[in-house]
């Protein structure tokens, strides 16, 4: 369309005389990261922006010592691990072994779209445990939350959540505190932000004089935020903006927040890249505590996993580009992936690898 | 750790690949299988293609098809991309116990119906019975015979300059297949399964100098595309908006977290050729129903050997790699 083509035109031709210098800015959602390779933004904003992918893929921030004691569990007879698809190719401390491969030696695990798919399958199978794997930030937390007390209701006793959930806060508040943190502006998840609010996303200017914009999801929507970030960049005047006022309102949405406060508690929880983090993850709350898998099974989680050569963690903390890993391309590829970033349809290094960008 | 067969080596992409040549080509090998074509080409007084083809589709029955007229055009249209007339198939089938014999019937029908309309006969089969869970239904295994018409379509006969063109919309296939799997909204997302022999017989008597057809199965568009130019000293530049997707297939990919692109394709097909003969190509395709929506997609470049790059609808340029790991199970 001519008319969005101007306006993607005059937004570049602006951005490249804006007196930023070299900047560093990071988008903190899995899907801004796919919606910037797939349109091949980077190829068009001048070289002094420089985009960086921070820790929004819930895939890819689920630390080794949590997926191997996923895959411990799945091994275990009458256990059905339910996940959506992206979880299945998730190497744990070893290279190769996911979920996908434990289904290939006899492991039953399950692809769903959605968690009440997940209970249902635990409704079909009354003489198998079946433990949902849920992943996600805010956005799907109070889904998830739902579902589960849909089966604390029907009573379907089979059923029983893993919680991965997090939360994007203390994230953020845990990236800005690492030594060597390096970025000059977030691009806001959109979707985050509906449930949360742009009041969610305040303390990043108010306490940390950052930079931050929310962004959607379509091309223009990026390239807009990254128009905005610059001027506040260029015009010392951090500040939080909302690009996305179709979507996100001022206090989000108090429906899902309260699902989110009745069903689910902060806890501290582990983040790859991150290490545990107080707050920042979601455990089941008192009304859901009979699904709770980590009970159930008695989980442990290895305190000292084993290193591995990954920089997944590196990745999603900004400190490097995709292509800068050794292993990027030649060991780790979508087909082999030796950390969850290349596996995870909004992983950063998947993103960079299936979509590279050229610039003529 | 043992390396043991995951269904990323069933996908169509790189591992699949390295399957085929690292495994069974080398102990195999003989110039036909060698040179790892859609079918082999087997000399003689008239040259014969020769193709297999194994149906594993999950459900069995979709809108818009069936194992049964999948297993049919799936071996034609192998048969068709080697410039070859389809004549005769064997026909297998591997049954699992329960399977309603009034379903047996529906898939046979269907069978009959895509050869009929395809001008092959299906003339030897077999047949085989599994016990329960040691199969999912039924799997079909079928095999074809073809006179070769027009000898030497090959990848390396692609040119600087030459343009690429679709057959029609891109990724209907493995999107219906996928809703239908999971019992989503399926809208009016259909397969587009059908037998492309006439479609090719259209563009070939043009004598239009075609350089390679080949239909974008497993894999999808970018897998084929990529397959013809790597390790060759030519790219392949296509524009994003040029590339027919419906809208309806694109969304239910935007939700399902896929790329057309890669998706399989089962009634379409991708022929390079010279640039001066596109129109007349694109004219001929059009006049079939099985290319009405055919379109000039990209054009082969010497800028990007190796490569398969996409100028985006967007305004940028990124570089497309072949399928790598499953993005769908058993969709055909």
């Amino acid at each position: 369309m001519p008319s969005n083509d101007m306006r993607t035109g005059r937004l570049l031709a602006a951005l490249e005389k804006l007196d930023t210098g070299e900047i560093r800015l990071m988008e903190v959602c899995g899907t801004h990261t796919m919606s910037i390779a797939r349109s091949g933004l980077k190829s068009m904003l001048p070289e002094k922006i420089k985009l960086l992918s921070g820790p929004g893929c819930p895939v890819c921030v689920t630390p080794p010592e949590v997926i191997d004691a996923v895959l411990e569990l799945a091994m275990e007879k009458d256990v059905i691990i339910s996940t959506y698809g992206d979880m299945l190719r998730v190497p744990g401390s070893t290279p190769g072994d996911s979920l996908q491969r434990r289904r290939a030696m006899g492991a039953k695990v399950q692809m769903v779209y959605s968690p009440v798919d997940a209970v249902e399958l635990a409704r079909e199978n009354p003489d198998k445990q079946v433990v949902f794997l849920g992943v996600g930030f805010e956005t799907t937390a109070p889904g998830t939350a739902a579902a589960a007390l849909t089966a604390m209701e029907q009573r379907v006793e089979n059923f029983s959540l893993w919680s991965m959930l997090k939360t994007v806060e203390p994230a953020l508040r845990a990236l800005m505190a690492m030594p060597g943190f390096n970025v000059d502006g977030f691009i806001c998840p959109g979707h985050v932000a509906t449930i949360i609010g742009e009041r969610g996303f305040r303390f990043l200017a108010e306490e940390y004089s950052m930079p931050a914009v929310i962004a959607g999801f379509e091309p223009e929507d990026i390239l807009l935020a990254v128009y905005r970030l610059a001027r506040q960049i260029a015009d010392r005047s951090p500040k939080l903006e909302n690009e996305y006022r179709r979507a996100v309102a001022e206090n989000g949405n108090p429906l899902a927040q309260n699902m989110l406060r009745s069903c689910l508690e902060p806890r501290s929880d582990r983040w790859r890249g991150l290490g545990l983090i107080p707050d920042s993850g979601l455990g089941l709350a008192p009304a859901l505590a009979g699904l709770d898998a980590e009970k159930r099974f008695g989980i442990k989680y290895e305190e000292k996993p084993k290193p591995t050569a990954c920089r997944c963690g590196d990745v999603i903390t900004g400190r490097i580009c995709p292509e800068e890993c050794p292993m990027f391309g030649r060991r780790c590829t979508p087909e082999e992936p030796v950390g969850p970033c290349m596996v995870s349809s909004e992983g950063a290094c998947a993103a960079a690898y299936k979509y590279a960008v050229i610039r003529d | 750790m043992d390396e043991i067969i995951t269904l990323d080596y069933g996908s169509g992409g790189k591992k699949t690949s390295r399957l085929i040549e690292k495994l069974i080509v080398p102990a195999l090998s003989n110039p036909a299988l060698d040179a790892l074509g859609d079918g082999a080409i087997i000399p003689g007084a008239d040259t014969l293609a020769f193709s297999t083809d194994s149906f594993v589709v999950d459900p069995i029955f979709f809108p818009g098809g069936d194992i049964g007229k999948l297993s049919v055009c799936g071996t034609v249209n192998d048969l068709s991309m080697c410039g070859a007339v389809p004549e005769y198939l064997s026909c297998s089938f591997i049954i699992e116990e329960g399977l309603a014999l009034e379903e047996l019937e529906r898939v046979v029908d269907s069978i009959r119906r895509a050869a009929e309309k395809a001008g092959v006969q299906v003339v030897t089969g077999d047949t085989k019975v599994v016990e329960r869970g040691r199969g999912d239904r039924i799997y079909i295994n079928t095999a074809g015979i073809g006179f070769v018409r027009y000898p030497g379509l090959s990848p390396k006969n692609i040119k600087d300059g030459d343009s690429v063109i679709v057959s029609g919309t891109v990724g209907d296939h493995g999107t219906a297949v996928m809703l239908a799997r999971n019992g989503m909204m399926q809208g009016d997302i259909r397969s587009d399964c059908a037998a492309l022999n006439g479609l090719c017989e259209r563009i070939l008597s043009l004598g239009a100098g075609v350089r390679v057809l080949r239909d974008p199965t497993r894999g999808g568009v970018a897998t084929t595309l990529n397959e013809f130019v790597e390790g060759t000293a030519l790219g392949i530049e296509l524009d994003e908006d040029r590339i027919p997707v419906r809208p309806q297939v694109r969304s239910a990919c935007d939700m399902l977290g896929l790329d057309p692109m890669y998706i399989a394709n089962e009634g379409k097909l991708l022929a390079v050729v010279p640039a001066e003969n596109a129109e007349a190509v694109l004219a001929a395709m059009r006049g079939c129903v099985e290319g009405r929506d055919a379109a000039v997609i990209g054009r082969v470049s010497a800028a990007y050997p190796g490569k398969l790059v996409m100028q985006t609808a967007f305004g940028g340029k990124r570089i497309l790699q072949k399928l790598t790991g499953a993005q769908l199970p058993r969709i055909c």
